[in-house]
């Protein structure tokens, strides 16, 4: 997964203000019999986008066309729940390059790493501020730079934790599974001190 | 230095650690299913990589299976060919499958534990959150994504940061009527669904040491409803008894090394915890829950939280989770209308819990309004199930056992709750549209799903025994 580096975003937001979003919401379980990861965008807040006919619900923020980008701002504790990865591939596949919140689930951090997803903590009264600025003004641009950890709109600016060594690998488009197979050695002396 | 429980076994696996970043933690079994492992099976076909240890992966059929009629094939094109992959490359790599007509079939948290895989001082993983039923057996073990289901094929290995640890200490009394999935209803409703965030939780204290253990796997299941990463519970006499004899325990001279290494598996006395809480067992009423998240649970004889005693922040999502359950802030939960009850999934569905409901349906009959369907946790579940005439007794009151799988936990298959529907349900989760779209999930006890089968309303079991 090369080529999908990341490292600064700048987009206007789609606003999420709904708090203990879980992954059952993020894209139901009947949408989980796909064999590849394409396409789950299309299904993503099923049951919150669309009527149970298939139209689009009108008061459902990405139904709103007031609302777009690639940055989605989430409330307190998203991505709950079960550990379905199709959550991180179905924002992803819709368009969607970073989630910011104040607080995440982990198992759903980490399913966003694996996928270039960039799960952006921020305290509360920033979210807030955020929630705020993007309400009177849709057009209101976030800055996410992933090399300074620094998130920026409005005029308001929060520095961000993230792990080095997933950074390094985000901003170099690398994934675990590279990293492990260069220890490929060092797992196998292991098993055979185990044995 | 005193170390936790956890510690002990995580130092055991760490290869090495990543300067300032996570470490290098050895999985030593890795459990698969039909649903997220297909794509990782894609990804590693895509890097021309085989499968590292195949003898260390375990893969059954179980998140999208009908629970009628298993021996023909599955109706739903979908499910079929998402079970017929699995079946292929299990054999294209040449992994054990338990899948559909094996006769260990079940959900995968089951199987586990029945067929003695599942060994304290291990670490296990599945693409599946409630993996952290495992650590019943004093295990360390967890949900993971299927990027991760990959990372274990290819390597056996994933890179994890060590997580900050909490001890829940239960002691005193259990009062008659409250079981153990009323303890964990219980805690999380104290907590919070996001209350364990960030930790792994050992459950210790006299109230857990006296479950057996498929009382302690329904504790350790429903972890991850208060955001923990696992739950363990460290290896006893009782594990120990329960594991003897079972098919992939060992045997002979190797069953005595194994359990006196077992028997190391516990926190020293002054181990570290971030956060230790204590739980007074007397206090537990049997639980119900009104909302549609874990947290959002009260004894039975209690109300529904009125919106005064809401936070304002809180409120509005509040405000939506009971419009959507149709329930009224402040009202008495007992007494309501429900029209399905379901007894299964990972949580509630081991022949221990059938014997529960078997014993109070005995005599009884379900209430003509109601549905139910009784769920087993594995083929082996049922076998037993019919063995011991439990199937006779439902039959006399009513409904029927059905064969096992996932079914209405989330509603995969065709096992979906209708919508509007009241479901007392002895799953784990009662998100929106969890068990159908704008299906209602309650979540209760075996015991309680029974009382509420045959009044045909959410119901004090404790005035029935
Ligand atoms: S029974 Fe429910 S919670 Fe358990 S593994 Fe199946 S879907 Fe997941």
């Amino acid at each position: 997964m090369n080529d999908q580096a990341i490292n600064k975003i700048v987009s206007t937001a789609v606003p999420l203000n709904q708090e203990n979003v879980d992954t059952d919401q993020i894209i139901p379980a009947r949408f989980l019999k796909a064999t590849s990861r394409d396409g789950f965008g299309e299904n993503l807040f099923r049951d919150w986008r669309y009527n149970a006919d298939g139209s689009a619900k009108k008061d459902f923020v990405l139904n709103d066309a007031t609302y777009k980008g690639k940055i989605l701002v989430a409330a307190k504790n998203f991505g709950c729940g079960s550990s379905r990865e199709h959550a991180a591939w179905a924002i992803k596949d819709a368009g969607f390059d970073v989630v910011v919140s104040s607080f995440f689930a982990d198992i759903f951090k980490n399913n966003a790493l694996n996928n270039f997803l960039l799960p952006v903590t921020v305290s509360e009264d920033f979210l807030q501020g955020l929630f705020k600025a993007i309400q009177m003004d849709p057009s209101t641009r976030i800055d996410v730079n992933l090399a300074e950890q620094t998130i920026s709109a409005a005029g308001q600016r929060e520095h961000f934790d993230i792990n080095n060594y997933k950074k390094t690998c985000l901003l170099n488009g690398y994934d675990d599974i590279d990293y492990l197979l260069s220890i490929r050695g060092e797992i196998e002396k292991f098993e055979q001190q185990q044995a | 230095m005193a170390k936790t429980l956890f510690e002990k076994i995580w130092n055991d696996h760490i290869i090495r650690t990543i300067d300032g970043g996570p470490s290098v933690l050895y999985i030593d079994k890795h459990f698969i299913h039909e649903v997220t492992s297909p794509q990782a099976f894609k990804g590693l076909e895509k890097r021309g990589l085989p499968v590292f240890r195949p003898r260390q992966i375990v893969a059954t059929a179980d998140h999208n299976v009908p629970t009628v009629d298993q021996h023909l094939p599955i109706k739903d094109e979908l499910s079929r060919i998402q079970v017929q992959q699995l079946i292929e490359n299990c054999q294209r790599h040449d992994i054990e499958l338990f899948g559909l007509g094996h006769p260990y079939q079940g959900i995968v948290h089951v199987i586990g534990p029945e067929l003695g895989i599942t060994q304290p001082g291990m670490t296990i993983v599945c693409g599946d959150s409630h993996t952290s039923t495992h650590g019943a057996f004093g295990a360390i073990a967890f949900g993971i994504g299927t990027s991760e289901v990959e990372m274990v094929m290819a390597t056996q290995c994933l890179l994890q940061s060590k997580p900050r640890l909490m001890r829940i200490n239960v002691e005193g009394r259990l009062n008659k009527g409250v079981v153990s999935k009323d303890i964990i209803l219980y805690i999380i409703s104290a907590i919070s669904a996001s209350g364990a965030t960030g930790y792994f939780v050992e459950y210790a204290g006299s109230a857990i040491r006296g479950l057996s253990m498929e009382a302690r796997m329904t504790i350790c299941n429903m972890s991850i409803e208060m955001g923990a990463r696992g739950g363990m519970i460290a290896p006893d006499q009782t594990t120990f008894d329960y594991l003897k004899g079972r098919q992939f325990a060992p045997t002979g001279a190797a069953w005595d090394a194994a359990v006196s290494k077992w028997s190391t598996l516990y926190s020293d006395e002054g181990a570290r915890f971030d956060k230790e809480i204590l739980i007074d067992a007397a206090a537990i009423e049997p639980m119900i829950t009104y909302g549609t998240n874990p947290g959002m649970g009260v004894g039975i004889s209690g109300h529904i939280p009125a919106e005064s005693e809401i936070g304002e922040k809180e409120k509005p999502s509040y405000i939506k989770s009971l419009a959507y359950m149709g329930l009224q802030a402040g009202s008495a939960i007992k007494g309501k209308k429900v029209d399905y009850v379901f007894i299964g999934s990972c949580t509630n569905s081991r022949i221990e819990d059938l014997r529960m409901v078997a014993s109070f349906v005995k005599g009884r009959k379900k209430a003509d309004h109601v549905e139910v369907w009784i769920v087993p946790g594995s083929k082996q579940v049922e076998k037993q199930a019919i063995e011991e005439g439990i199937d006779k007794v439902f039959e006399a009151a009513g409904f029927r056992l059905r064969q096992p799988g996932c079914s209405a936990c989330l509603g995969m298959n065709e096992d979906k709750i209708p919508a509007g529907k009241y479901c007392i349900s002895t799953s784990n989760r009662n998100f929106e549209g969890r068990q159908g779209p704008n299906a209602r999930t309650l979540l209760a006890s075996p015991l309680t799903a029974a009382a509420a089968a045959i009044t045909g309303e959410i119901t004090d079991v404790r005035e029935y025994l």
